[in-house]
C-alpha cells in the first residue's frame, strides 16, 4: 500500500525501502522494534547493524559511528518511542555536530512492540520542532513518498548535517521480518565489512 | 578540586598509548583536569553527554567504525547506564569506563551514597568487572591494564578511582 493519495499514510516499509534505495555506502544503525524489522525487509546489508534492545541508544550508536567513519554517510533509522527514551541525545549529536550524520524517526505515534499504546508524539510532542530548537542543523517532517525520495540526496550527504527527519507513517504492523539477533555476529560482520578483521582491535 | 593532581595527567597519557579515539563524559569535577586535556587533543573526539548511558551507545558506535572510546562518569551516573549496557553485553563490545567514586569518603551530601554504595556490585551484576584503585601511583597501572582487556580481550571494565584518591570535595566558597 503506497501513499499515492495526498492524505494516505505511509506504510512503514514502503517509506524505509524508498529511503534505503540506492544507499551507495551509507551505513545504517536501526533502532529496536519495527525499524530493525523495516531495514531488513529493505535489504538485509553487512552496513546494517540493526538493535534489538538498548532502548533509547541508536542514535548515539550513530554518533559514534559517524565521529569515527567521517567519509561515510550514517544513517539512523528508529522509531519514535525509542527515540523519546533519549530525548537528550538530540542536544549531545547537536553539539557535535556531525556532518555526516542523519536520524529519521519513524512516527506513528505510538509504541507498536507493545501493542500500540499512544506515544508522546501520538499525544502532540512533535519531535522534529524539538530537533530544530536543540540545534539540528536541519530538521524536516516527511509524509509522502516523493519527499522521500527527494530527501535520499540529503542522506547521502557528508557535510550539512546532523539532519533530522519525522517520517509519518501508518499504525499499521507489517508481518514480521526478523534479521540476526546475535549482537556479536551483526557487529563482526559490519566491522568486518568496513575492513576491520574480527581480531584486528582499531584502525 | 582545588589543585593539580598528578594522575589525571597519567591517565591522559595511557589513554594516549592505548590509542583511544574517542571520549564522551558528563561534567565531574574528578575528572576535571583530564576532561580538558582530552578536549585540547585534536586526535580525540571528545563528546559531552546528558546522561552517561548516551557514553555506552556512543562507544559502541566508535567500535563499529573502528575506534576506541572511553567513558569518563561519576559513581551516580552508574546507575543511569544500567540497561544500555545490555548492547554491550548482547554484542561484547569493548567498555573502558573511569568511575569517580562519590559517597565514600568524608562525603557530605548522603543522597550520593546509595549509588556510591551499589556502584560495584550494579557494573558487576551488568557483567563489567570493576578494578578499584586508591592510590595516586596505581592509576596508571590500573587503566593501563583495564584498556588492555578491554580493547584486546573485547571486555568490559570499570576503573573505580576511589572519593580518598579524587580528595575531599572543597564546598567553602572559591
Amino acid at each position: 500500500m503506497s501513499a499515492a493519495g495526498g492524505l494516505q499514510q505511509l506504510n512503514r516499509r514502503d517509506a524505509v525501502r524508498e529511503l534505503l534505495r540506492d544507499r551507495g555506502d551509507s551505513l545504517v544503525v536501526t533502532g529496536l522494534g519495527s525499524s530493525t524489522y523495516d531495514a531488513f525487509a529493505a535489504g538485509d546489508h553487512d552496513g546494517n547493524m540493526y538493535l534489538w534492545g538498548a532502548m533509547g541508544g541508536a542514535a548515539l550508536v550513530g554518533l559514534g559511528l559517524a565521529l569515527a567513519q567521517p567519509r561515510r554517510p550514517v544513517i539512523v533509522i528508529t522509531g519514535d518511542g525509542e527515540q523519546l527514551m533519549g530525548l537528550g541525545g538530540l542536544a549531545t549529536i547537536s553539539v557535535k555536530r556531525p556532518g555526516n550524520f542523519s536520524l529519521i524517526v519513524l512516527d506513528n505515534g505510538r509504541y507498536g512492540e507493545t501493542g500500540g499504546q499512544l506515544s508522546h508524539t501520538g499525544l502532540g510532542v512533535d519531535l522534529h520542532r524539538a530537533a530544530a530548537a536543540l540545534g539540528f542543523a536541519s530538521a524536516v517532517e516527511l509524509r509522502q513518498i516523493s519527499e522521500l525520495a527527494g530527501y535520499r540526496t540529503e542522506l547521502s550527504k557528508l557535510t550539512g548535517g546532523p539532519r533530522y527527519a519525522t517520517v509519518r507513517i501508518a499504525c499499521d504492523s507489517p508481518p514480521r521480518a526478523l534479521p540476526a539477533r546475535d549482537g556479536v555476529y551483526l557487529k563482526n560482520r559490519f566491522r568486518a565489512g568496513l575492513g576491520f578483521h574480527v581480531d584486528m582491535t582499531t584502525e | 578540586m582545588t589543585s593539580e593532581s598528578v594522575w589525571p595527567r597519567e591517565i591522559y597519557r595511557v589513554l594516549k598509548q592505548a590509542r583511544i579515539r574517542q571520549a564522551s563524559y558528563v561534567p565531574d569535577a574528578g575528572h576535571g583536569q583530564l576532561i580538558d586535556l582530552l578536549h585540547a587533543d585534536p586526535e580525540i573526539q571528545t563528546t559531552v553527554l546528558t546522561t552517561e548511558e548516551e557514553g555506552v551507545a556512543l562507544g559502541a558506535g566508535a567500535w563499529l567504525g573502528g575506534q576506541r572510546a572511553v567513558l569518563l562518569l561519576q559513581s551516580s551516573g552508574v546507575g543511569n547506564c544500567i540497561n544500555m549496557l545490555s548492547l554491550v553485553s548482547a554484542c561484547r563490545f569493548p567498555l573502558l569506563m573511569l568511575v569517580t567514586m562519590r559517597g565514600e569518603w568524608a562525603e557530605f551530601n548522603p543522597w550520593q551514597i546509595a549509588m556510591g554504595r551499589a556502584t560495584p556490585g550494579a557494573l558487576e551484576l551488568m557483567g563489567v568487572t570493576t578494578v578499584r584503585v586508591d592510590a595516586p601511583q596505581e592509576v596508571s597501572e590500573a587503566v593501563s591494564a583495564a584498556a588492555a582487556m578491554v580493547f584486546d580481550g573485547d571486555q568490559a571494565m570499570a576503573v573505580l578511582l576511589s572519593q580518598r584518591l579524587i580528595g575531599r570535595k572543597q564546598w567553602e566558597a572559591r
